[in-house]
């Protein structure tokens, strides 16, 4: 079994290095062969290991001793239990559709080789990051994704906005990794050991215990700086401003990278670590309120986007708000199902999104779309289904899921769930509407297509043939599509299994204080009930009414959305400014930390310790040397003066003394 | 071991670099050859050194010792142990690729060159293997000269300037740990043994007059704020050679000084200083970090970016933990690869544009693919990625740094941000974006020779970073010995 784990990450990487480093020897094709052969040879392993978990086998063992130090073990090992197991079956079927698609979709690149080289990379990393049974483990993957991320959204890398972006994203996630390792270092200082069994062991007998330097409680302390690092990997306010402008990126990276999979690191590492959040319900508190925000004031951006790849951006980080509520309220399973689905889901919408981009010649603007849906039926078809699961809809994967954290935070008595209950509530009725504004503005309605297309492409390279007459894309990308809509709608019914039947065994611990999910364990009875039950809750009739105003406002009266625009000019641009956060972290952080750069070195270095002290102790000696050059005249008087001068002076000092 | 292996590692480079001076630089090509040959030779000498390290004690191996002048007791004095022997190594490793690199790049004066580089590396070898305090002075203020030439030879337009600093900055903190050694050998009875002098009892007061006069000398070297300086200007008037052996070794021979001098001979005082260590070692990391950001000159912003990690040795040093004190010696030999691999790409561009100055350049990636594919594996390990070198010792510190004080770990780990800002930043102005100009149109991508030497830094820094065991496994004994030292007090 030791081999099947190693195989999974490596064959990735291996496929990584062969179309990265001989790219040019094996061409397009070899490119593509190999490194989509490494990823289905991880996803039939991924499979064989999950049957094997579900056996009832888990493995917690080094593979080597990274370094050692101070009483302190570093190792590189694996951790498989059922959680690693569900991460390593989306991660890798995710990907595999994503590296088909890519075919299709990058087929007309020059970086063709290049890009498949990342992608595995990316897969290799993420891989590493979700089977570490140690901290140390965790954060190499959790960078090498960040690195992979920040190559990838500037692989376009001679576009201004790409390399603006990619640089954004990877700072932003080091001011989270500065938390995340203030955590990891508490961790290694407090309880000796970077192990998670050990940690968590530790963990339960330090609850009490507080920081010797701040004095602040240790555990919280840990959980909080731990979360922060979540923060910045997975876009939670207000670190989230960098996933929108990743959408810079290829489309394929948008849905394997910046929504299935990387930004969803960050929840996968608050469930491992619920035995240690579970301490602290502080820390829980502080996760509920900053996921119930990012999923409400996110959600609200995406309803005036006309990017479709931003609206589905805005749509992740929304998501991922629900996914950070849910581990606030103890429900980790409920996240990490979310994930699952959302995975799914938004993988669909994104490379649906992809797949019109193509279609109209790298055109995003949902604004020169418009009925689409004849022309590109696969496509419309699984976008709708996606968007149907976004928006929490029966019986779409995303109803179940969504349904399950809205009442786990309904239940929940952490300080804080009050407010996230209802910002979430509203965060689905916001879904419902953005979710099929996309659908009804890309695919419905008028063509709008053929006015813009003759205007000025930004990837230069295509001919155009009058009005382009859109069609529906290569089998390549439909296939994934296909593929990944099943279980967008089918995923969702294995709620009982992995909610509530104890799916997650020892990988997910939960306190005595926080018994939210077995609360709505005893309320579950199946998944039919569970939908007709759903068919008559609140968040069913609100999604259901934010996709009603969709239809009416982008089908029914058309001309309503600029009117109503009109009206509320504040309001729009709040949303249109993104609450303005770019514009202050541009003017704040990045403009201060400049300013802080030149001061200090215009008058540290410079005129303090240049000017005055090196240069001015060289200055005073050279001025001292002047006047004392002075007295060597070379005149042989002035010597015999000063001689006779000085054997005055002395002879006085002698008789004074005497 | 039958043989004196530090003398070889000391005297090969050294003798090696007499018949290049004897054959001038009329004919290139065999100076060139014969160079390398040396380079090479020099280190194949230093293998055995960690081939037949004995890793289980903390005693000086590989000893040599003869009387050199009696009247003072002065010995020629050699020995290495776990903290040493890997700078030897990394002097001679770095020195052969200085020797490829400067192969085409240097057609005036080349025998000169080389030879000036064979003779600093030998030199350099002599003050990590030294035992006496006067072989060492001897040899620290020996490798001043070479430098001080390659600078002022090689140079840039202002080299002068920056060759009297870099000599008069050094020289005068030199200065005063030479009155330091004549105090300590009056105090031990006629010895320079360095061995003796950490047995050595000593007052308070004398041990933090001692301090202060070694810290002049060291820290200079490292250098640490204020006495920094001389640094970026050094670094922007030498030739690519120079800035290399300059960062990945020069700068290491503070720090190794009061890991060798002041915290064995002087524990009390170091104990007492500790706080104004470690508050000058942060300002070196956060205040530097600023800095190196605004730089609008890539050597100069290598050269502060240099000092920001070298602020994370000191800082290593005295926190008084194993990890910080392994983490910090770590970080040495890991900035010896990051370093040099920085400045060879900066001076790989230099040949071709003739400029540093990040605004001249942009979009270098479009035509130089593999370049830029080295140069961002360095940019990444200088912003400390993981699975790179300059991750582990960064790593090792930070943890050091929290478990000494949450707040010391707090602003180290600033570096995180700003490590990553200022290289990255950097990065992206010079080698994405559109081509910027006509002279990037021209600019041809790395030849064999570069890629080769750009390669073997690469794998050194990879190898490092995953699996770093090795490098720490070897100092164990030597830093539980200087830990357990360093405890006791000598009142």
């Amino acid at each position: 079994m030791k081999t099947l784990y190693l195989i999974i990450p490596f064959a990735p990487l291996l496929g990584a290095i062969v179309a990265g480093l001989f790219g040019k020897a094996i061409g397009r094709a070899g490119a593509h062969v190999v490194t989509i052969l490494g990823v289905a040879i991880s996803l039939v392993c991924a499979g064989l290991v999950m049957q094997d978990v579900l056996d009832g086998n888990t493995f917690n063992g080094p593979v080597y001793t990274w370094m050692e130090t101070d009483g302190l073990k570093f190792e590189i090992g694996f951790l498989i239990d059922r959680l690693t197991a569900v991460m390593m079956v989306v991660v890798t079927f995710v990907s595999l559709m994503v590296h088909i698609y890519t075919i299709g979709y990058m087929a007309e690149d020059p970086g063709y080789q290049r890009f498949f080289s990342y992608i595995s990379l990316f897969t290799f990393s993420m891989l590493m990051l979700v089977m570490s049974n140690n901290f140390l483990q965790l954060f190499f993957g959790w960078e090498a994704v960040g690195l992979v991320s920040y190559l990838l959204i500037g692989f376009w890398y001679t576009r201004p906005t790409a390399i603006y972006a990619n640089l954004k994203a990877f700072l932003v996630n080091r001011v989270g990794d500065f938390g995340f390792v203030l955590g990891i270092g508490l961790i290694a200082a407090y309880m000796g050991s970077l192990d998670y069994v050990t940690v968590f062991a530790d963990g339960r007998e330090l609850t009490a215990s507080s920081e010797i330097t701040t004095g602040w409680p240790l555990i919280t302390t840990i959980c909080i700086c731990l979360f922060i690092g979540a923060m910045g990997k997975s876009a939670q306010f207000p670190l989230h401003v960098w996933l929108p402008d990743s959408m810079e990126g290829p489309t394929p990276i948008s849905a394997l990278i910046h929504a299935a999979t990387m930004v969803t690191a960050g929840i996968f590492m608050v469930a491992r670590m619920s035995p240690l959040f579970e301490l602290s319900d502080t820390a829980l508190s502080f996760v509920i309120i900053i996921g119930s925000i990012t999923a409400l004031f996110m959600a609200l951006i995406a309803i005036v986007q006309t990017d479709i790849k931003r609206v589905v951006a805005y749509s992740t980080l929304s998501q991922l708000g629900y996914m950070t509520a849910a581990l606030g309220a103890s429900a980790y399973s409920a996240a990490i199902f979310h994930l699952m689905t959302h995975a799914f889901f938004k993988a669909v919408l994104f490379l649906g999104a992809g797949s019109v981009i193509i279609a109209l010649h790298h055109e995003q603007d949902m604004r020169r779309m418009g009925g689409l849906r004849k022309y590109m039926p696969i496509t419309y078809l699984t976008v709708l289904i996606g968007a149907i699961a976004n928006a929490g809809l029966p019986p779409f994967a995303g109803f179940f899921s969504k349904d399950s954290i809205i009442e786990a935070v309904q239940l929940s008595h952490i300080p804080g769930a009050g407010f996230a209950y209802l910002a979430l509530l509203a965060g689905v009725f916001i879904g419902g509407f953005y979710s099929f504004r996309l659908v009804f503005f890309a695919f419905h309605g008028k063509e709008r297509f053929r006015e813009a297309a003759h205007h000025d492409d930004h990837h230069g390279s295509h001919d155009h043939h009058g009005p382009a007459e859109p069609h529906e894309s290569p089998w390549v990308v439909t296939l994934p599509l296909i593929l990944l809509a099943i279980p967008a709608i089918a995923s969702g019914w294995l709620i009982g299994d992995m909610l509530f039947g104890g799916y997650f065994g020892d990988a997910i611990f939960i306190g005595e204080n926080h018994p939210v999910l077995a609360h709505m364990k005893e309320e579950f009875h199946g998944v039919v009930p569970m939908i007709l039950h759903g068919l008559m809750s609140l968040p069913f009739w609100l999604a259901l009414s934010g996709a009603a105003l969709a239809w009416f406002l982008y089908i029914a009266r058309p001309e309503l959305p600029a009117v109503i625009k009109k009206k509320f000019a504040v309001v729009a641009m709040i949303l249109e400014e993104k609450y303005g956060f770019d514009r202050f972290n541009d003017w704040f952080f990045a403009g201060g930390t400049r300013a802080i750069g030149q001061g200090l070195w215009k008058a540290g270095d410079q005129t303090m310790i240049d000017g005055i002290a090196v240069n001015g102790s060289a200055k005073a000696v050279g001025r001292l040397a002047g006047v004392v050059r002075l007295l060597q005249s070379g005149q042989i008087y002035t010597y015999a003066f000063s001689m006779i001068i000085g054997l005055f002076v002395l002879m006085t000092f002698w008789l004074i003394r005497s | 071991m039958n043989y004196p292996i530090l003398s070889l590692a000391i005297w090969v480079p050294i003798i090696g670099a007499l018949p290049l001076l004897a054959l001038g630089s009329e004919r290139r090509d065999l100076v060139r050859w014969l160079a390398l040959a040396v380079a090479i030779a020099g280190f194949l000498v230093t293998l055995p050194l960690y081939l037949e390290f004995d890793r289980g004690t903390a005693a000086m191996q590989f000893i040599e010792q003869a009387p050199w002048i009696e009247r003072f007791n002065i010995h020629y004095f050699l020995g290495v142990d776990g903290i040493s022997v890997l700078f030897i190594l990394l002097n001679s490793f770095i020195t052969v690729l200085v020797v490829i690199a400067g192969w085409q790049i240097i057609n005036e004066k080349v025998a000169q060159y080389m030879a000036a580089f064979l003779i600093m590396s030998g030199l350099m070898n002599g003050i990590f293997s030294s035992l006496d305090a006067v072989l060492f002075y001897v040899f620290f203020e020996a490798s001043l000269i070479p430098m001080y030439i390659i600078i002022g030879v090689w140079g840039g337009p202002s080299r002068v300037y920056a060759a009297f600093k870099f000599f008069l900055y050094t020289l005068l903190g030199s200065l005063l740990m030479l009155v330091a050694l004549i105090y300590l050998f009056i105090q031990a009875d006629g010895s320079f043994n360095l061995l003796y002098w950490h047995q050595l009892r000593l007052e308070m007061t004398p041990q933090i007059l001692i301090f202060v006069a070694f810290f002049a000398a060291f820290a200079v070297k490292v250098p640490m704020w204020p006495v920094h300086t001389w640094l970026p200007d050094a670094h922007v008037e030498a030739p690519t050679g120079g800035s290399v052996v300059l960062a990945a070794i020069m700068l290491k021979l503070g720090a190794y000084g009061f890991v060798r001098f002041s915290l064995p001979i002087l524990p009390d005082a170091s104990h007492f200083l500790a706080p104004m260590m470690i508050a000058l070692s942060l300002i070196a990391v956060v205040y530097i970090g600023f800095v190196a950001l605004v730089q609008a000159d890539m050597k100069k912003l290598i050269a502060y970016s240099s000092i920001s990690h070298m602020g994370f040795v000191t800082l290593g040093f005295f926190i008084f933990n194993q990890i910080g004190i392994e983490g910090a010696l770590v970080q040495m030999i890991s900035h010896g690869f990051i370093s040099a691999a920085m400045f060879l790409c900066v001076g790989v561009m230099y040949d071709r544009m003739h400029s540093r100055q990040i605004a001249d350049y942009g979009g270098v990636v479009n035509r130089m693919p593999k370049f830029a594919a080295f140069f961002m594996l360095f940019a990444m390990a200088n912003s400390g990625l993981p699975a790179t070198s300059g991750f582990v010792g960064e790593f090792m510190v930070i943890l050091g740094a929290i478990k000494f004080n949450f707040w010391v770990g707090f602003c180290a780990a600033i570096t995180l941000i700003l490590g990553a800002a200022y290289t990255l930043w950097m990065y992206k102005r010079v080698v994405f974006g559109a081509v910027a100009n006509d002279h990037v149109a021209e600019l041809t991508d790395i030849c064999w020779r570069e890629f080769l030497v750009l390669a073997l830094l690469a794998v050194a820094v990879l190898a490092m970073g995953v699996y770093p065991f090795p490098f720490t496994d070897i100092m164990h004994a030597s830093v539980d010995n200087l830990l357990q030292h360093v405890a006791m007090s000598k009142l």
